[in-house]
């Protein structure tokens, strides 16, 4: 296992050299985001021509029915596939960094089950049938959830440690997903509702969903981009740590609170799209290596690109129907995944 | 936790007293699963008595008797304890193998290869019983397989194996999803019931190949589990200790695998137990060792308490065991954890 050293890994600080490989990386990255943003506006199930799509903008006519299509779901639908995404990726890279266990994502600890909890329980009890309605269950269950996590694994003399973190997380996903499906056994009509929000889909996202979720993504992303630093300590280990004048305690909580702004509203909006969280930030991390100041950004615009090239392509093979985000995300993005694990040195955290 | 002295006679007394643990721990829980396994043969819809439970076990019960205990009963309760066994100790072997809690065959992706099989079969060709009881097998060790052959490079290091695992995982669950929103409600609801692991009319027929593979099974993995606590100091220090490492570890990942594959076979995966049963079989035994036995006979007493529970929940019949497990055995492990670390031992 003995592999070259990455070109990336040598941009040493010392400041007069070319722009370092990672620099060229993000804007990179950006660009491709761009191209997948503008394809997700551009294409659909519904053949619009480019023009059309064009004069949605420029010369936008109320009466035509195309450039309403185009402002009233592709664009909402665009937006709501790019801030899930960018939430999903900067959720799972906080939470490895935090849990230091690359299994750990908004799925595996809990976070999303209590989410799906909650809507179920919404669904089931309360008739909740809009999907605004379920951004507010949702967010509260996911909420609740990390409360859960993060306070049973806080107990004690050391803190969260990661282990404690991954347990309880594990435990506490094991015991939402029971309860979730206790209840959708005892009511075909929620598991009716339930089983189509639960693939993870953008389909039918509006600009209310939007207004609903952009204030928590928003806040959630702004502290995630400026927590790289205490990640980086806490990844050292709570001793190192603290001996490096880190408040151990108060940087996890900072972090958590990101982790459930984003968690929440991302899968409140969009359903818990799985593995978005987990693979972004280790296909970060063999890009970048285990700086999380570095991790972040990545994850920031590599996850959006997953999520919305993921919809476009289902929204064009199965036409005139279309495939869930969700399912695609894991089809498309696995393969890609599995050959980065197999052809390279796997950065460990 | 120990005071500074290291005089030889308190290494003595602290090993004598690991011992005690060691045999009271697994002594405790065998009691509990042999009581919560005669409470099963004994209660129902027809409360029958232990004196009355035993002599038809003997061979002389009544038409009756014979027919609840040894046609309902007798299969479901055994197909409760060996499912738990089965799981139990196959999620303690990944775990301790792969050095990391959260590794057990529910999260890598074993059980979800045999579900993604298993719901195929449900929605797709509309199989029931042992023909799902196949596919679920088969759907097990080719997931496995795949998994072992993508993450080889010159051997298997645990960490790539893990995330090729999670990868294979992460695209099965999306062809259960497909299937699952493509499918009729009814259809589906069957396929959930299947994926949440259920005992409901099990009978010999699923028993029996499960009874025959355990039996192999279990010892092989006890004994290959031994050096388990060696591989956990790092593949070079078990390499310098003797260990053949490279034969263990495959022989160790396909008993593991082998018993979570014939057990999703006979039940569904149930789910959550491979990964509940390590770490509370780990924080009972409280000496960092593997706990394979513990962490088994925790699996066997989640599994049979759960289905206990569901057969007599009212109001909700015919409740899939798989949605107790992880209704009661992730509150224990939620408070075994808070307790410990107040403690101040937690991991």
């Amino acid at each position: 296992m003995t592999a070259v050293a990455e070109p990336t890994s040598a941009a040493a600080p010392t400041g007069r050299r070319p722009i370092p490989a990672r620099v060229i990386g993000l804007v990179v990255a950006a660009a491709v985001l761009v191209v997948v943003a503008v394809a997700s506006v551009m294409v659909g199930a519904k053949e619009i021509p480019v023009g059309t799509v064009f004069d949605a903008f420029l010369n936008f006519d109320p009466t035509n029915n195309d450039h309403l299509f185009v402002r009233l779901e592709r664009m909402p639908r665009t937006v709501i596939g790019l801030l899930a995404g960018a939430a999903l990726g900067l959720a799972g890279t906080i939470m490895q960094a935090l849990a230091r266990n690359p299994l750990a994502d908004p799925g595996i600890l809990g976070v999303n089950a209590g989410a799906a909890l909650f809507i179920v329980v919404g669904i089931n009890f309360f008739s909740l049938t809009a999907l605004t309605g379920y951004v507010w269950f949702g967010f509260i269950g996911a909420a609740l959830a990390s409360a859960l996590v993060y306070g049973v694994s806080s107990l004690g003399r050391e803190g969260a440690t990661p282990i404690k973190l991954a347990l309880a997380g594990a435990a506490a996903n094991a015991a939402f997903v029971s309860l979730t499906t206790g209840v959708l056994l005892t009511s075909t009509d929620a598991f009716e509702q339930f089983r189509f929000w639960q693939v993870g889909s953008l389909a039918g996202r509006n600009w209310d969903v939007v207004t609903s979720v952009l204030p928590f993504i928003v806040v959630g992303i702004l502290i995630a981009m400026f927590s790289g630093g205490l990640l980086n300590t806490l990844t050292l280990g709570d001793d190192m740590a603290k001996a490096l004048g880190q408040n151990v305690a108060r940087a996890r909580v900072v972090s958590g609170v990101a982790v459930v702004l984003l968690c929440g509203a991302a899968t409140a909006a969009v359903g818990p799209i799985a593995f978005v969280g987990l693979a972004v930030p280790q296909v970060a991390r063999m890009i970048t290596g285990p700086d999380n100041r570095w991790l972040l950004p990545y994850s920031l615009l590599l996850a959006p690109i997953l999520v919305v090239g993921a919809d476009v392509v289902g929204r064009v093979i199965a036409r005139p129907g279309e495939v869930q985000v969700g399912i695609l995300t894991a089809a498309i993005g696995a393969p890609i995944f599995i050959a980065l694990v197999r052809g390279r040195k796997v950065a460990q955290l | 936790m120990t005071a500074a002295a290291f005089d030889v006679s308190s290494i003595a007394r602290t090993r004598a007293r690991g011992r005690v643990r060691q045999v009271s721990v697994v002594g405790g829980l065998s009691l509990g699963v042999v009581v919560v396994f005669a409470l099963s043969l004994v209660v129902g819809a027809a409360v029958i008595s232990l004196p009355d439970v035993l002599s038809t076990l003997a061979g002389q019960g009544s038409r009756n008797t014979n027919y609840v205990i040894l046609e309902l009963r007798l299969p479901r309760a055994l197909a409760a304890l060996m499912v738990g066994v089965a799981f139990g100790l196959s999620g303690a072997v990944f775990q301790n193998l792969l050095r990391n809690p959260l590794a057990s065959p529910d999260v890598i992706g074993i059980s979800t290869g045999a579900s993604a099989a298993a719901v195929l079969g449900i929605v797709g060709f509309g199989l029931t019983g042992i023909a799902i009881s196949g596919l679920a097998l088969g759907g097990a060790l080719a997931t496995a397989m795949a998994m072992y052959a993508i993450a080889w490079r010159n051997g298997v290091s645990g960490y790539r194996l893990i995330l090729v695992g999670i990868g294979l995982s992460a695209l099965l669950l999306s062809v259960i999803s497909y299937f699952m929103t493509s499918a009729q409600v009814t259809n589906a609801q069957d396929a959930l019931i299947w994926i949440s692991g259920s005992l409901s009319d099990r009978n010999w027929n699923q028993v029996v190949p499960l009874l025959i593979s355990l039996v192999v099974l279990v010892p092989v993995t006890l004994v290959l589990g031994r050096v388990l606590g060696m591989l956990g100091l790092g593949d070079d220090t078990a390499r310098g200790l003797g260990v053949p490492v490279a034969r263990v570890r495959l022989g160790l990942i396909i008993a593991a695998v082998a018993l979570a594959g014939v057990a999703t076979a006979a039940t569904g995966p149930v789910a959550f137990v491979a990964l509940l049963a390590g770490p509370i079989g780990r924080s009972l035994a409280k000496d960092g060792s593997p706990a394979l036995l513990p962490s088994a006979l925790v699996g066997a007493l989640i599994v049979l308490v759960a289905d206990f529970v569901a057969q007599h929940t009212p109001f909700l019949p015919n409740l899939p065991v798989g949605v107790l497990t992880g209704a009661i055995g992730a509150p224990y492990l939620l408070w075994q954890l808070a307790r410990t670390n107040s403690g101040g031992q937690g991991g």
